[in-house]
């Protein structure tokens, strides 16, 4: 214990760090989706907002010395990107989950064209709070060191859930989601509510992105995001559109997806890859043992395309 | 004076009368051709402000495009051989998409396939080429076939969306690829790229005699073909269109909706794992993260861009394998990143969805106007 190796008990440690870390980009990725989903769309695109996201918060952040406005940055793209998978699924006859698969390769594309000078230089990054001050295990601290994006994701997590119930704005995209026909009726424009759903996706998924850039792993480059956008969509559907399972959910895969690593860490190596692909094997079998066929999901938007 | 005047309106009526006969019979033929053409001439517009805006000529860029992908002669090759695999992933897609389904995972099942190949390859080094070949086929299919099957089941009896569980899969399949690569399938003398030992020259399936293009074009276009004789000349297909169009009406008819998903999966799926097999059997020589090299991705737009039909799919994967061999001279000539040819098949993929909405609506096609 004095030399600060705490043996097996580095794994488990390991693994609440990075469910911590690791959790984050899925977390906002999730809630996200959560929105567009409820408001009755779905934008599978939000794995290319992710990586949007990373890259444009980097370039900014280096460019400005800030990493907070690089934070923005990656919001604003991911609004952008939001707002034109909802202006092309507003046209006649578009499909939304195509759509979101073109803007996927899309945003994959443009990140990495735009985002070739910047695997190089090293940027600003984003600062993390120690909570780990009274411990004298260098493990304990680095685990504890968390940062203020997943304060702000699990903060925004309950205001999302006490927003839909009690808010107009809520209600609004509910209705929306539940039935468009209700909201035409009640004098709103689905397409604008949808719009501004999408929009606010998009600007959660960008931040998500504008973590994995700015604190962990913390660098550019073109294999930072490997499916991370496309499991947070799916953890929204065994989510039940509910964002504070969302956050359980975010949490448990954060753990999953830092398993790999954290064996790796003590030294057990076979089988890395494997365990890398945990969140997704993890995401499958989740939606095996909760979805049904007989029964739509309880709790789904009765607009959305995916569950119909 | 009164019929007089109605005869040359009568007249006038009558003679594009001949027409609308012509366009109600081609009109819809006119307009799957007319209108992806159009979101391609646009989204290729659109490529050329967006390199505009990095200080390139987008003329040069246009010239460099054609001169890298239809050019000459060598550049007909390269961009053949790259058709070959992108011909069999569309068709991953587009098979389930005759029963409404929307399969993501080519990538997957083309790595599965590979893997499924390469492994049978290597346990029967023993065998005559032919045989090995043959051998390394029906793993590849079986291989990808169960993969997509397996997202096809999940949807069939699990009602777990295709969609995503078939991208995830891809990730899972990836992994087992590096597991077993890096693993106990791996090459003690590959040192920098772990990969499987190779199968051996004499097992390679070779070229097309007189070209450098090897014989998986061939593979890809008979599967085609194939599928388009399936789809829409046998009863099997018809039944899948059925059940395409409305799920209800054909398990009313009987229809064993089931069976149609997993067999239609399993041809999907086999069609990726050959080209799996072909990337092993006529390029790579082995397994490694090389194979990982996005055709499977670039399948999914090939298939929208072909609106789903087996035999579009041969020209348009001609056409996007032009684009991705010309990234090559764009990167040497322009400077361009190579990521260049992403953002073409991103913007291409987002012109053509779009352009969904303009179906039925062009007046001159309608016959009426």
């Amino acid at each position: 214990m004095a030399d600060g190796t705490i043996g097996l008990w580095t794994v488990p440690l390991a693994v609440f760090g990075g469910a911590v870390r690791v959790s984050t980009p899925f977390l906002f990725v999730s809630l996200g989706e959560c929105i567009t989903e409820r408001s009755g769309r779905i934008n599978l695109g939000l794995e290319g907002t992710l990586i949007m996201g990373a890259m444009s918060a980097y370039g900014i952040s280096y460019l400005s010395g800030s990493p907070w406005l690089g934070v923005l940055a990656a919001g604003i793209t991911g609004a952008l990107l939001g707002a034109l998978h909802a202006g092309i699924c507003s046209l006649p006859r578009v499909n939304d989950i195509a759509v979101g698969i073109a803007l996927m390769l899309f945003g994959t594309g443009l990140a990495f064209y735009l985002g070739k000078p910047l695997i190089e230089p090293t940027a600003a990054r984003l600062p993390a709070i120690d909570f780990g001050w009274w411990s004298d295990v260098p493990q304990v601290r680095a685990a504890l060191r968390i940062n203020v994006l997943f304060l702000i994701g699990v903060a925004i997590a309950p205001i999302l859930f006490w927003a839909f119930r009690t808010t107009r704005w809520g209600l609004l995209i509910r209705t929306a989601g539940e039935s468009s026909d209700a909201a035409r009726a009640m004098g709103y424009s689905v397409l604008w509510i949808r719009l501004r759903a999408t929009m606010a996706g998009g600007f959660l998924a960008g931040i998500g992105g504008s973590f994995l850039s700015l604190f962990y792993p913390g660098s550019w480059n073109e294999g930072l995001s490997s499916g991370q956008g496309i499991t947070a969509v799916a953890l929204v559907i065994f989510a039940r559109w509910n964002p504070m399972l969302c956050l359980w959910a975010s949490l448990a895969f954060g753990g999953a997806a830092a398993l790999g690593p954290a064996l790796q860490s003590v030294g057990v190596t076979s089988g890395y890859h494997l365990f890398n692909a945990a969140p997704y094997i993890l995401t499958l079998a989740i939606m095996i043992i909760t979805c049904s066929p007989k029964r739509t999901l309880t709790g789904a938007p009765a607009e959305l395309s995916i569950t119909r | 004076m009164t019929t007089e005047a109605a005869d040359p309106v009568e007249a006038v009526a009558v003679s594009p009368a001949a027409d609308p006969g012509f366009l109600q019979r081609y009109g819809t033929t006119i307009e799957y051709i007319l209108i992806p053409g159009a979101a391609l001439v646009g989204a290729l517009a659109v490529f050329g402000i967006f390199v505009a805006l990095f200080g390139k000529n987008p003329l040069d860029l246009y010239f460099y495009m054609y001169q890298g992908a239809f050019g000459t002669w060598f550049s007909w090759q390269n961009t053949l051989t790259r058709a070959a695999p992108l011909i069999l992933t569309a068709l991953c897609t587009a098979l389930p998409a005759q029963l409404g389904m929307v399969i993501i995972g080519g990538e997957g099942a083309l790595l599965i396939g590979a893997l499924s190949a390469t492994s049978i390859a290597l346990a029967i080094p023993w065998a005559p080429p032919l045989v090995v070949q043959i051998a390394m086929v029906c793993a590849g299919v079986v291989g990808g076939g169960l993969w997509i099957t397996l997202a096809g089941a999940l949807r069939q009896y699990r009602g777990v969306n295709e969609t995503i569980s078939s991208l995830l899969l891809v990730y899972i399949g990836l992994a087992i690829l590096n597991h077993l690569v890096e693993g106990v399938m791996r090459d003690p003398s590959s040192l920098n790229k772990p990969s499987t030992r190779e199968i051996g020259a004499a097992n390679m399936i070779g070229s097309i005699p007189g070209t450098d293009v090897h014989w998986g074009l061939v593979f890809g276009v008979v599967a085609a073909f194939a599928s388009y004789i399936l789809i829409y000349h046998t009863v099997f297909g018809f039944a899948a269109r059925v059940a395409g169009g409305n799920i209800r009406a054909a398990k009313i008819v009987g229809l064993g909706v089931g069976k149609l998903i997993l067999m239609i999966c399993f041809l999907a799926g086999g069609a990726a794992g050959l080209a799996g097999m072909i990337e092993v059997a006529a390029v790579q020589g082995r397994t490694n993260a090389n194979l990982a090299a996005g055709y499977g991705f670039t399948g999914i737009l090939v298939a929208f861009l072909a609106r789903q039909n087996p035999l579009a799919i041969i020209p348009v994967a001609i056409l996007l394998g032009g684009i991705s061999a010309s990234g090559g001279l764009l990167q040497r000539r322009l400077g361009l990143p190579d990521a260049s040819v992403l953002v073409l098949q991103g913007i291409i993929f987002v012109f053509v969805l779009a352009s969904d909405a303009l179906y039925g609506r062009i007046a001159f096609l309608k016959g009426k106007s």
